[in-house]
């Protein structure tokens, strides 16, 4: 005996009556179970059940209570455990429907109340519940039981079993169950055949491409227009009414419902929706105006109206054939799908993640007239609850219900319900184009009861960032490193400089990688030298490499925006654009020389045409800024100068009074030698970090050194070869130039970056960058940095190399290790670079995905995720000295 | 680091006398091993009329580095002796304290065997300190602490950097002391009042401590008019302040990474020292001082710590204009207690909790079932819980509050469905430009039936006469707002999110300027019907899903879901 209920896949279908067995079924019996769903086995004690899980099910599959005795008190058989072993097994077994896994419920579950607590778990879960009964006679049970020694039940347990079972076998599908499926004894029992089964809405082999059309309501010229627009050809009835519309490249239209009620030709819109799935050439999700439709036309009582009345006169006009097929297509309605390889979830109303693919009541509520919060506005309205804007599921959803005036994205949900009834439009989106086509309405057909609203569900405003998306322990899943895990002390870190010190995450798209130095030198004296990291890269396999001067700034990343309305309409967010630190903050506090600064980049920008060129309204760059003063003045004064003055002050005392020893003729000459050491160090420290500090006024004395463009409008530019940008970058650097000339002797504030090409390979080309490196370290520079001239380079081993190597010169490294390092270099050069490589490319990583994911234009909090996680790895242990 | 000690003499009391009063001979070189380095004596001059003795440290950079870096109390509690660039090589810390007391052990004493009348005798002494760091009013306080013991002193302080005038001074001062003492005191001064002035030890205080400020403050501590900061400096136990430091490593990390100071961002809570536990094994140590008065809780105010920022107090000239002893802080959350009385609130939320001490009074209240502390800082949110016990409160106590880190810029689904919520002195640590994230987080997303706000009154300030004009009351305060600002701001939330709102001033009146604080108190505003409509909708959306289904699942789930 095999009875079904279908759930949501087809709500007006009959109820099913519990069939009679046939006599003399033929062995083989077929059992379908659906691929999602909860399967409880019901039989009494040695009827079978575990051996029939074993043999149909995955070992992981398949939850027995006797085993989670045994998890609990040691003793399979101990039937004391019994509370606590269904505790971890509703437990787990919540915890797999969570999931979306099929779970067999291995128990006797002969008792209504023990199949009660399933049912309600697989509700909870909106998985259907399936039960498979095997009716097994008492006395084998009892033969199989008295085999098994570890099994000793007193005799009048298996006939109270059957007693229950009998009791319980009229009533399952009353309880709940939507499959039953009963087997009567051994030998169908051993013939029987599980048949795995889709949902109905689980259409993941369909990949498209789609057109997904909103809200119709009976706007068939809209529709007709659109779908002309779109590409497909109409056919027409000899009454010239269009009944079907394929594309000639084999797309398939989706419409997410509302076909029906409020516009001047639902049946038109229905007819030609009906022909097109009918044909295979779309998909069509019922709207709540569809089941209210279903509902008159099964002669259910409904209230008309919304527009209902319009489709009841409407519909009065057609054949009864026509009405009849109509009524046959709304009970055929899927209440949403998954779609290709479930990346595209369809549904009317908006679907939380949880509920994509499952089939329940609630599922279906949920699809057609999605969530409210229960109040209501002042239109009488229910307020929707703003699903969308806490969706963090990786599915784009696509739907429609709610009119909003302009289709937007919001965390990869699409509302295309454009009012085109109310006299808005008729909007389609194309999957995976991503590609938004709308027609604008005829007319206003029907007045709307409140305003359009002014913006997608939740808003602009409404696009909030979720602690969930950034705190504790994190996995952020990037292109060329694959899984980056974020630490959660690391993750609370981050959270308390990104919110109380960080510019708005909007703007916020990347923050700069960490990198490593080059591989510690032996050279006399050095701890750095550039021949380490050609060493390194030749060793990596990478040949063509760059050497960009490393200015001694400030690490800044700069937005700007062409004009305040091209940041306003990427970023939701009006301005000139912003700079920042490494951690995010507004790198001056001086609004009005930010805005300076930006004025500069952004007239460089428009004159050397890179916005034309890069067809944007923005450029992301990094950059140095310069002087190092201008930001970490408290920390000269404080650590640096400090130490200077300190030594300044005390060593010449000590060495004026160890003069009149010497002349006491007191033997302190070892001593006074390792004073004047001591002098020299300490004033060529001080001379080490003078040279980055200069004082400013206004723009005057202010450098800002582009070294990478690092996004555009659409793209992220960070893959491009390092040759590109700097050919970019100079340009912007020549035509500030020019502007300040021809301002009349203004400085220029773009400042070039010095670099040289090298092949590792070549001695010469390596000995000649070296030479440079000289040069720059002996005038103070800071060093150079060595990056690969091409972008994401991997090594022998399929492995990313470093994206670059610093080489700082011997008298910048004064500041770090302190005045007298190069006394230490025997201790220092144990360093260990392991970690700061390690967190280098991570940290690389992730700001490469933010870039991506800003081009790809994901939701904010894809991009805040990656950005984020470079804040909370740069608080990693690792020496702040490499 | 250096320090020379020099004397005059006659024949009768020849000035190397000094050599047999420092059991060191004047025509020798002598070195000693510290801890840290090596400590060598000598005499650039000594004859019968003037005699100097120098003494040389010679700091250890590694064993430095080790012990900054050292986990707990194997470590140091000065956190710069980690740094690669530190000025204790050459800054007159507490290092040459103890490296004093190490090599003039007897000295110090006041122990001479071979002219054991000499030690008791005052003599002409002159010491020079060429850099010694002092943390808060330089030149100002060596001559508090110096001069009333006796000494002449004359302090310059020493410029950062010639280079860059701009700079200012360091916090070094080139000191000479000059007077007529007895040696032993003279080195017990420096040898308790270097530290002091630095503010830093490398060492920690342990608890025999105050035995050997005790010995050394011997007969002259007990009269000394800074005894109060003395002490407190001297023995300040920065050890718990300091782990906590260890704790947030991956903060200061955040610090470093953009040169700043890590006190710069973990400014949420006052770095004050930390206040003696009954765990503390130097609980006792107030009343062990050598003091006649105890010192009052407005001398022990951190005045003169170290700190990049000043400590969020409110000026205290707020108590005197209010002629009441109850501060500023109490009176607000007496408001705030009061408002939330009010509403009847059962669960509460304190967003920005800080440390605690509103989750400690709400816990006090019996119609408080639940209270969630919610602070971004871990700092705040450490101190709080052991501030408030947790650990040691009762289980039924315990279960009534819960201390979360959360940022209220972000939503945050914990935060959702409770009677109401404070945010007392919060908003204004909040940039301007991020506010409307927190409008979202607390009024559209959290949306507690009741939220009370609390910030300070810009106007109110000019009647403080300790605040400079035009500061703001905290270094950390992103803005200040005048009682018109605050209203538009509340009343424009109010509208945006559906609550209503009415104002109540905090802290004494005053007729010009209003009170020091202002509170806004919002209330879930509740349109009539509203309800009802809402049913009715239901009821709808119910039947249109549960009819024209095969078994009565659908009806039964829809009702389920509403």
């Amino acid at each position: 005996m095999t009875t079904e209920s279908p759930a949501d896949q087809n709500p007006a279908a009959e109820t099913p009556e519990a069939e009679t067995p046939e006599a003399g079924l033929p062995a083989g019996r077929r059992l379908p179970v659906t691929d999602v769903s909860l399967v409880v086995l019901i039989g009494s004690t040695g009827s079978g059940k575990s051996s029939f899980a074993r043999k149909h099910f995955l070992p992981t599959q398949v939850v027995s209570s006797d085993f989670c005795r045994g998890l609990v008190s040691d003793d399979e058989n101990d039937q004391s455990a019994s509370a606590d072993a269904f505790d971890v097994l509703h437990y787990v077994v919540g915890k797999r429907l969570a999931a979306g896994r099929l779970t067999v419920v291995d128990a006797t579950n002969v008792q209504q109340h023990a199949r009660r607590d399933l049912i309600a778990l697989a509700r909870e879960h909106n998985v259907l519940p399936i039960a498979i009964v095997l009716d097994v006679p008492a006395e084998v049970c009892a033969e199989r039981n008295r085999a098994r020694p570890d099994r000793q039940l007193p005799a009048h347990v298996i006939p109270r079993h059957q007693r229950d079972l009998r009791r319980s076998l009229r009533g399952l599908e009353r309880e709940g169950f939507r499959k039953v499926h009963v087997l009567r004894g051994v030998e169908e029992i051993e013939h029987a055949e599980i048949v795995p089964e889709k949902r109905y809405n689980d259409l993941r082999h369909l990949t498209g491409p789609f057109d997904i059309v909103g809200d119709i309501h009976g706007c068939r010229s809209e529709l007709e227009t659109l779908l002309d627009r779109l590409g497909y050809a109409i056919t027409r009835d000899d009454q010239g009414r269009p009944v079907d519309a394929a594309h000639p490249e084999g797309r398939t239209a989706v419409f997410v419902g509302d076909l029906v009620d409020r516009g001047p030709d639902s049946p038109g819109v229905l007819r030609l929706v009906m022909g097109m799935v009918a044909a295979g050439h779309a998909l069509c999700v019922p709207g709540n105006h569809e089941n209210k439709l279903g509902r008159w036309m099964d002669g259910r009582k409904v209230t008309v109206s919304h527009g209902l009345q319009e489709t009841i006169d409407q519909l009065a006009g057609e054949s009864e054939e026509f009405r009849a097929q109509v009524r046959e297509f709304m009970r055929g309605l899927v209440s949403h799908y998954l779609l290709d390889g479930g990346a595209l979830v369809v549904c009317h109303a908006g679907l939380p993640e949880k509920f994509h693919g499952r089939a329940s009541g609630r599922v279906r509520s949920h699809a057609l007239y999605g969530d409210t919060t229960g109040e209501t506005d002042e239109y009488g309205l229910p307020v929707r609850y703003p699903w969308a804007e806490e969706y963090r599921g990786r599915a784009l959803v696509v739907y429609g219900h709610t009119p909003v005036p302009v289709a937007s994205f919001l965390n990869n949900t699409i509302c295309l319900d454009t009012g085109c009834v109310f006299g808005g439009s008729l909007t389609a989106l194309r999957y995976p184009e991503r590609e938004i086509v709308g027609v604008p309405a005829e007319q206003e057909w029907y007045e709307p009861v409140r305003p359009l609203h002014q913006d997608a569900p939740g808003g602009r405003e409404g696009r909030p960032l979720d602690l969930a998306d950034v705190a504790g322990r994190r996995v952020v899943e990037t292109g060329t490193l694959g899984n980056v895990a974020v630490r959660e002390e690391n993750a609370a870190a981050a959270l308390e400089v990104m919110s109380r010190f960080a510019l708005d995450p909007r703007l916020l798209a990347y923050l700069p990688p960490t990198m490593a130095p080059s591989p510690t030198s032996r050279r006399e004296g050095l701890l750095e030298h550039p021949e380490e990291a050609f060493l390194a890269y030749r060793h990596d396999g990478v040949r063509q490499v760059i050497c960009e001067e490393k200015h001694m700034g400030s690490r800044a990343v700069v937005l700007v925006a062409r004009d305040d309305a091209a940041l306003d309409k990427r970023f939701g967010l009006p301005g000139p654009g912003a700079i920042w630190t490494r951690t995010g903050r507004a790198f001056l506090s001086d609004e009005q020389l930010t805005g300076a600064i930006l004025d500069r980049l952004r007239a460089a920008a428009e004159q050397s045409g890179l916005f034309d060129e890069l067809d944007t309204g923005w450029l992301l760059l990094d950059a140095e800024l310069m002087p190092w003063s201008l930001k970490a003045v408290d920390l000269l004064r404080r650590q640096y100068a400090a130490v200077g003055a300190a030594a300044g002050a005390a060593l010449p005392v000590a060495l004026d009074a160890l003069a009149k020893a010497a002349a006491r003729g007191l033997d302190v000459a070892e001593l006074t030698g390792r004073q004047q050491e001591r002098t020299a160090d300490a004033l060529a420290f001080t001379e080490a970090y003078r040279r980055y500090c200069w004082p400013t006024e206004g723009l005057d004395g202010i450098r800002l050194a582009p070294f990478q463009l690092l996004a555009a409008e659409g793209a992220n530019l960070a893959l491009r070869p390092h040759t590109e940008h700097l050919d970019l970058i100079d340009r912007l650097v020549a035509a500030d130039h020019r502007l300040a000339e021809e301002s009349g002797g203004g400085t220029p504030v773009l400042h070039r970056t010095g670099r040289m090409l090298v092949d590792t390979e070549d001695e010469a080309s390596t000995a000649a960058a070296v030479a440079w490196w000289e040069e720059l370290t002996g005038a103070g520079g800071e060093g150079m940095v060595v990056k690969p001239v091409e972008a994401l380079q991997r090594d022998g081993s399929g492995r990313p190399v470093q994206p670059g190597l610093k080489v700082r010169g011997r008298e910048y490294l004064r500041i770090i290790y302190g005045p007298d390092y190069i006394r230490r270099l025997d201790r220092l050069r144990q360093r260990s670079l392991g970690h700061k490589r390690s967190l280098a490319q991570r940290e690389y990583a992730l700001g490469l995905e933010a870039l991506d994911r800003l081009a790809a234009g994901e939701p904010l909090w894809r991009v805040h995720e990656a950005v984020f996680a470079v804040l909370a790895l740069e608080s990693e242990p690792v020496d702040p000295r490499l | 680091m250096f320090v020379s000690i020099s004397t005059t003499g006659t024949a009768e009391n020849p000035a190397s006398d000094l050599g047999f009063l420092l059991h060191k001979h004047p025509d020798k070189v002598q070195r000693f091993t510290t801890a840290h380095g090596t400590a060598h004596v000598f005499y650039p001059e000594s004859g019968e009329d003037a005699c100097t003795a120098a003494l040389l440290l010679e700091v250890d950079p590694a064993a430095l580095l080790r012990q900054g870096r050292g986990k707990g109390r194997s470590g140091s509690p000065d956190l710069a002796l980690a740094e690669y660039v530190n000025d204790r090589p050459y800054a007159a810390s507490s290092l040459l304290a103890v490296a004093l007391r190490t090599v003039f052990r007897s000295a110090m004493k006041g122990e001479c065997g071979h002219r054991p009348e000499l030690p008791g005798r005052a003599m002409p002494l002159r010491i020079a300190l060429p850099a010694v760091p002092v943390a808060g009013d330089g030149p100002a306080l060596v001559e508090r602490l110096f001069a009333p013991l006796g000494w002449q002193v004359e302090a310059t302080c020493v410029p950062l950097d010639e280079s860059f005038p701009e700079w200012g001074d360091s916090r070094y001062v080139r000191l000479e002391l000059t007077g007529t003492l007895r040696l032993a005191d003279a080195l017990q001064h420096l040898y308790v009042l270097l530290p002091v002035l630095d503010g830093a030890k490398h060492y920690w205080v342990a608890p025999d401590e105050v035995d050997k400020l005790l010995a050394a403050g011997q007969g002259w501590l007990a009269d000394h008019p800074e005894r109060a900061l003395i002490t407190r400096r001297y023995l300040s136990r920065r050890w718990s302040l300091t782990r906590l430091a260890m704790e947030r490593l991956a903060l200061a990390r955040l610090a470093e990474a953009d040169d700043r100071e890590a006190e710069e961002l973990d400014n949420a809570v006052p770095d004050t020292p930390e206040e003696v536990t009954a765990t503390d094994p130097t609980t006792d140590v107030e009343t062990e001082l050598p003091t006649d008065d105890a010192s009052t809780p407005a001398q022990a105010a951190p005045t003169g710590e170290p700190q990049p920022e000043p400590p969020a107090v409110e000026p205290p000239a707020v108590e005197e204009a209010a002629g009441r002893s109850e501060s500023l802080a109490v009176q607000r959350r007496t408001a705030i207690l009061a408002a939330l009385a009010g509403t009847g609130a059962a669960r509460v939320l304190d967003l920005g909790c800080g440390q605690g001490e509103l989750v400690g009074a709400l816990l006090k209240e019996p119609r408080v079932t639940e209270v969630v502390g919610v602070d971004v800082s871990s700092r705040a949110l450490t101190i709080a819980a052991r501030r408030l016990r947790l650990d040691r409160m009762p289980e039924r106590q315990a279960r009534r509050v819960r201390l979360v880190q959360g940022a209220l810029t972000y939503t945050d689904a914990r935060l959702k469905g409770y009677d109401a919520a404070v945010l007392c002195e919060v908003i204004e640590h909040l940039d301007l430009p991020r506010l409307p994230a927190l409008e979202y987080a607390v009024f559209g997303a959290a949306r507690p039936a009741a939220v009370v706000v609390t910030t300070p009154n810009v106007e109110y300030n000019v009647r403080w006469e300790s605040l400079p004009a035009g500061h703001v009351r905290h270094g950390d305060h992103r803005f200040e707002w005048s009682r018109a600002e605050f209203t538009a701001w509340a009343e424009q939330v109010a509208d945006s999110y559906g609550y209503t709102v009415a104002f109540e001033p905090v802290g004494p009146l005053d007729p010009e300027v209003g009170a020091p604080t202002q509170l806004a108190h919002f209330r879930l505003a509740e349109p009539a019907d509203t309800a009802e409509l809402a049913k009715t909708d239901t009821a709808k959306a119910d039947t249109a899903a549960g009819t024209g289904t095969p078994s009565n699942d659908l009806a039964l789930e829809g009702s389920a879901n509403r």
